[in-house]
């Protein structure tokens, strides 16, 4: 019984080809790639995505993506982003170069995305205080919070298998 | 004054949010269903109730961590601390690294591995299998990902097997998460002066 989905996004942003020895070790955690998966939709397209918007989310999805040099993911998550038809301002968010002018909610969204993603040791109260006087609320302080730390996960899932791909040729 | 802990230890910290936790004589059914709360357990730290503020991502969450960290066979669950905590240094997740090096603790029964691992980091002396983890562990959680071929060839000379490497590149990736949250939504508070 083959466990392991064709649609998913880390396993299609590998390339997992059939018959290989890794799709046979991943089949063997086959419940934690299709949990990292729902999570995945969970994170980027919840059925309530309260303050933060299935766009704003894409988007800062792809700017995690290629703040960590991910390009592949950074175009998957490009094509989410059209699906959203974000407010033009929204998409510029995928772009890292893009910092929002200070003081708006645009601007604290990349701010805290860019710490997170980049150097979270350095986090402290302050960047949450940021998030707060620029009007986002606790809940979606927390859902950005999520959504920055799945990225982590799931960036860094790609890079490991990446590397187990390659010492299997 | 309860200043937050800025020094890696192995005695679990309390932890103080930055950010409103759900109330749960407020809670919806859904949340109530995610924090698996029944009327006979209602003690949820502040940590998970600040996480049901994003329901829907808990729900997938907590079943997901708990398969990375202990799902049968593959790398033993003392290994698996090790890359948990490997991440929390380098994340410098003061909490993520004292819960997860007091349970390497106990499943390894030895505390000289974490000992070097506080004092020295990253570059700790180790045996050659305990430091090829500690190393790719910690290279893959830098941003980008610093872990490359040779790293990945020390695991294999270092004796992991492919199924055991997947956990480990698991059990790492999932603290990239975890830090995440711990370290940026809250304070690590000495637990003696917190509960005087």
């Amino acid at each position: 019984m083959s466990g392991i989905d064709a649609n998913d996004v880390v396993l299609g942003e590998v390339g997992i080809e059939a018959d290989s020895a890794l799709r046979a070790v991943l089949e063997t955690r086959a419940d934690v790639l299709a949990m990292t998966q729902a999570t995945h939709d969970a994170a980027l397209r919840p059925a309530d995505p309260g303050g933060l918007t299935h766009g704003e989310r894409a988007a800062l999805a792809a700017r995690i993506a290629r703040l960590n040099r991910e390009e592949g993911l950074a175009a998957h998550y490009e094509t989410m982003l059209r699906e959203a038809s974000p407010a033009p301002e929204t998409a510029r968010l995928a772009d890292p170069a893009f910092k929002g002018a200070a003081g708006t909610r645009l601007a604290a969204l990349a701010s805290y995305t860019d710490l997170a993603s980049l150097s979270p040791k350095d986090a402290g109260a302050e960047d949450i205080q940021s998030l707060k006087d620029a009007g986002i609320d606790d809940a979606d302080i927390v859902r950005l919070a999520e959504l920055n730390a799945f990225l982590a996960f799931q960036i860094r899932l790609v890079a490991g298998l990446r590397l187990m791909k390659g010492r299997g040729r | 004054m309860n200043e937050p802990i800025h020094e890696f230890t192995t005695e679990v910290p309390h932890w103080r949010p930055r950010v409103k936790p759900i109330d749960l004589a407020h809670a919806s059914a859904e949340q109530f269903d995610a924090l698996k709360v029944t009327p006979s357990n209602t003690k949820v730290s502040d940590y998970v109730l600040v996480l049901a503020n994003d329901v829907e991502t808990l729900k997938v969450r907590t079943p997901l961590f708990n398969a990375i960290m202990y799902n049968r066979g593959g790398l033993s669950r003392a290994e698996r601390e090790l890359g948990a905590v490997a991440a929390s240094i380098v994340n410098r997740c003061i909490y993520c690294a004292a819960v997860h090096s007091s349970r390497y603790n106990q499943l390894a029964k030895d505390e000289t591995v974490m000992e070097r691992i506080f004092a020295d980091g990253v570059a700790a002396r180790l045996d050659p299998r305990q430091s090829a983890i500690l190393t790719f562990a910690a290279k893959l959680s830098q941003a980008p990902s610093r872990a490359d071929e040779s790293d990945m060839a020390a695991l294999v000379e270092a004796g992991l097997d492919p199924s055991e490497v997947l956990d480990l590149i698991l059990s790492a990736a999932l603290f990239g998460w975890a830090n995440r949250l711990m370290h940026t939504l809250g304070d690590p508070l000495p637990r003696d002066k917190e509960e005087a």
